[in-house]
């Protein structure tokens, strides 16, 4: 089974993200970059779907140069090759966007399946997997918890609210978004990251891909959510008092 | 609240993609495996053994050696994982240390091929632990002073002396051992565990390295095969060649538990607020200690990355990595110190990291070499008069 996933670089979780006034998108100077946590969930899926079945994994990435770093972890944790969409604007692209310029490039593979993580950690648009189903035409499951492969058709487990589960079937190929938490991701080992070395990243452009793209939608401004503080005194006797508590808890702190 | 990545100076552009790749999985690992558990082991005074097949499959084991299984990383994606597993407890590093450094680095330099299949594969894999001794009761700055004796009886050595401070030496299942032959050099032999003559005992009530064994040893008419001498290697070089590649990679470490300490006290002093509702960070005291921990760290690094890149290149002499061994454990130290303070009374509880590693701190102070051992290092180094006797 040959598998593409998509992984992208995102702010490292733990650097100090910085807001220029009036800005619609964070300082990217003096900050680290990571593979977004929910595409290490995808690309796990894709090792062991690839461990069991046989066939290779692509790492695509599409990014300024730094990104090529998410592709290299892909490899280092045993990815075959990679695929760099290098692209020093892609912050400009919209869901629609990005999802086309990932679309062209996934054409010119040869695969049976693409996964995607469920969102990305910075934008968190978590379009991107459904809209590039429909732009390559594929059957889209999100949410999954589970893949089961055989004779060509996936059964899948989907995560619903409420602790709810759904099982879907799919013929291949098909485009699937993993839920985070599906497994527990590997490390990319000293020896996996010395063999990544001599693998193969393959560079494009959005040029070479022939895709021009108009966002469709635009971000104004980005900033810090102000803290505010709100005092409501429930009144009523103590046993309607501590019933309005016990709504409020669950339904707007959301703590029970 | 999680450790934060700490580089004030954009040290990352330094560093290759694939060196932090390196720094990710052992930062990850020591997040998910290490941090929820060492305060548990530290407080047992237990070392947490489990972790040994995990260490080895991640590629930790000889990381910088070439072969038998090992990953063939350069020195500062050596001194990396160092950094990231002292990050965790300097324990935890030290087993990593002597495995890599103290056992399979002789072997591997020193050692013949029958010695080299036998023991690298294993070590690299986990499944043989090894230890390293060379200090005795009466000898620790001084080791060419060293009593322990190998006299040639046929085919055998006899071994006779006593090893003491040995990290690992009751859980290992080959020792390096120093001893003088008849003709008073100094030569290397592995000694299997089980050997007749050969004991191993813990060392009890240490308030530093707990989650770390440290052991005496005694050998009394202890046999082993002659084939058992290291023949590569003869005289005191032996074994500080051996501690020049720890020495290295504690470099490193220590600037990893002074990060630890640096961003614990960073977090605590912007939360904790005392006079007028104020944060600690805002008093002058408090940021001037943060901000001597941010340079010295930040220098530390610098010193770190030099000396790798000198090794890389097999220009770093002994002295080169004394300077770095000295510097950053004192400034690891006085981090810890500072950042204790700075947590006020919070500062003494294992509920933060920050007494753990100052404690531990004091073992790495003094092991490898005192503090003042190199002093006088780089004193002779640039004077050409040695001052140790
Ligand atoms: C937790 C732990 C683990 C260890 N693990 C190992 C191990 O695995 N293998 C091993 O072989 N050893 C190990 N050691 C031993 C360690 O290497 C020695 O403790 C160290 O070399 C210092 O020796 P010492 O303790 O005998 O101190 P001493 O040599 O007695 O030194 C005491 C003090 O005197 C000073 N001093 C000594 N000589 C001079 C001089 N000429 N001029 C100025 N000052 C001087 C020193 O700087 C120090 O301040 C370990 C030690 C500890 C604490
Ligand atoms: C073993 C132990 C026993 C104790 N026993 C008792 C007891 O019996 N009874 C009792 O009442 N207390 C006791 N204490 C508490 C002790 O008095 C406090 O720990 C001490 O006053 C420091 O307060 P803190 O820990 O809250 O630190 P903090 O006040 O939070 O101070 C932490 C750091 O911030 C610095 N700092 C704070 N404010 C400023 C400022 N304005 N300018 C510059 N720097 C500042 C401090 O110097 C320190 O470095 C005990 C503490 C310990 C460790």
């Amino acid at each position: 089974m040959n598998i593409v996933v998509c992984v992208k670089q995102v702010p490292a979780k733990d650097a100090p993200l910085a807001i220029p006034e009036g800005a619609a998108w964070i300082r990217e100077t003096d900050i680290g970059f990571e593979l977004n946590e929910p595409d290490g969930y995808a690309l796990e899926e894709a090792l062991r779907l690839k461990e069991k079945h046989g066939g290779e994994v692509v790492a695509v990435s599409m990014g300024p140069e730094r990104s090529k770093q998410a592709i290299k972890e892909a490899l280092a944790k045993g990815a075959e090759r990679g695929v760099h969409i290098s692209d020093d604007k892609f912050y400009e692209l919209d869901p629609l966007g990005s999802a086309r310029c990932l679309a062209a490039a996934i054409k010119r593979e040869k695969f049976d399946l693409v996964l995607t993580g469920l969102q990305s950690d910075d934008h968190g648009f978590g379009q991107t997997g459904v809209l590039l189903a429909e732009l390559l035409g594929l059957p889209h499951a999100t949410i999954i918890m589970q893949i089961d492969a055989a004779d060509g058709r996936l059964k899948l487990k989907r995560e619903l609210e409420a602790g709810w589960f759904q099982w879907v079937e799919l013929p291949l190929p098909a485009v699937l978004s993993i839920q985070s938490g599906i497994n527990k991701p590997r490390y990319a080992t000293l020896k996996g990251i010395m063999a990544a070395k001599k693998k193969e990243i393959a560079t494009l452009t959005r040029a070479e891909l022939g895709v021009t793209v108009s966002p469709t939608q635009r971000i104004e401004r980005i900033y810090v959510p102000k803290k505010t503080k709100k005092t409501e005194i429930l009144t009523g006797t103590a046993k309607e008092a501590a019933a309005k508590l016990v709504e409020k808890l669950k339904h707007e702190a959301r703590v029970l | 609240m999680p450790f934060a990545h700490v580089d004030y100076i954009d040290f990352d552009s330094l560093l290759t993609d694939d060196e932090k790749l390196v720094r990710r999985t052992a930062r990850q690992f020591v997040e998910a495996e290490v941090i929820p558990i060492i305060e548990k082991h530290n407080r047992e005074g237990s070392f947490p053994r489990h972790l040994v097949p995990k260490l080895a499959e991640l590629g930790f084991f000889g990381a910088s050696l070439k072969g038998y299984g090992c990953a063939g990383m350069s020195n500062v994606e050596y001194g990396l994982v160092m950094q990231e597993l002292e990050r965790g407890d300097s324990g935890l590093r030290s087993f990593v240390s002597v495995q890599s450094a103290l056992v399979m680095y002789p072997i591997y330099a020193y050692g013949n091929d029958a010695q080299k299949d036998q023991w690298l594969p294993k070590l690299q894999k986990g499944e043989a632990i090894g230890c390293f001794g060379l200090t005795e009761p009466q000898f620790g700055s001084n080791p060419g002073g060293m009593l322990t004796r190998a006299t040639r009886k046929g085919d055998r050595y006899i071994l006779n002396g006593e090893k003491m401070w040995i990290t690992s030496g009751s859980i290992a299942d080959v020792a390096v051992i120093w001893a003088k032959t008849e003709d008073g050099v100094i030569r290397g032999f592995l000694v299997e565990k089980g050997t007749p003559g050969f004991k191993a005992w813990d060392v009890h009530g240490k308030w530093s390295l707990r989650a770390s064994v440290t052991s005496g040893l005694a050998m009394t008419d202890c046999e082993i095969p002659a084939a058992n001498l290291l023949p590569g290697v003869e005289g005191l070089k032996g074994p500080l060649g051996c501690l020049t590649q720890a020495r290295y990679g504690i470099g490193w470490g220590a600037t990893g538990a002074a990060m630890a300490c640096y961003d614990a006290a960073l977090q605590y002093a912007k939360q904790r607020k005392q006079f007028a509702g104020k944060p600690i960070a805002s008093h002058q005291l408090v940021q001037e200690k943060l901000a001597w921990m941010i340079t010295e760290i930040s220098k530390a690094q610098l010193l770190a990355w030099q000396v790798g890149r000198l090794k890389d290149a097999g220009k770093a002499d002994f002295s080169k990595v004394s300077m770095l061994k000295m510097n950053n454990v004192w400034m690891a130290l006085e981090c810890a110190r500072k950042s204790r303070d700075i947590l006020g009374a919070n500062g003494i509880v294992d509920d933060y990291c920050v007494m753990r590693h100052m404690m531990n701190l004091e073992s790495v102070y003094t092991y490898e070499g005192t503090h003042d051992i190199h002093k006088l290092i780089i004193g002779d180094k640039i004077t050409g008069i040695p001052a140790y006797a």
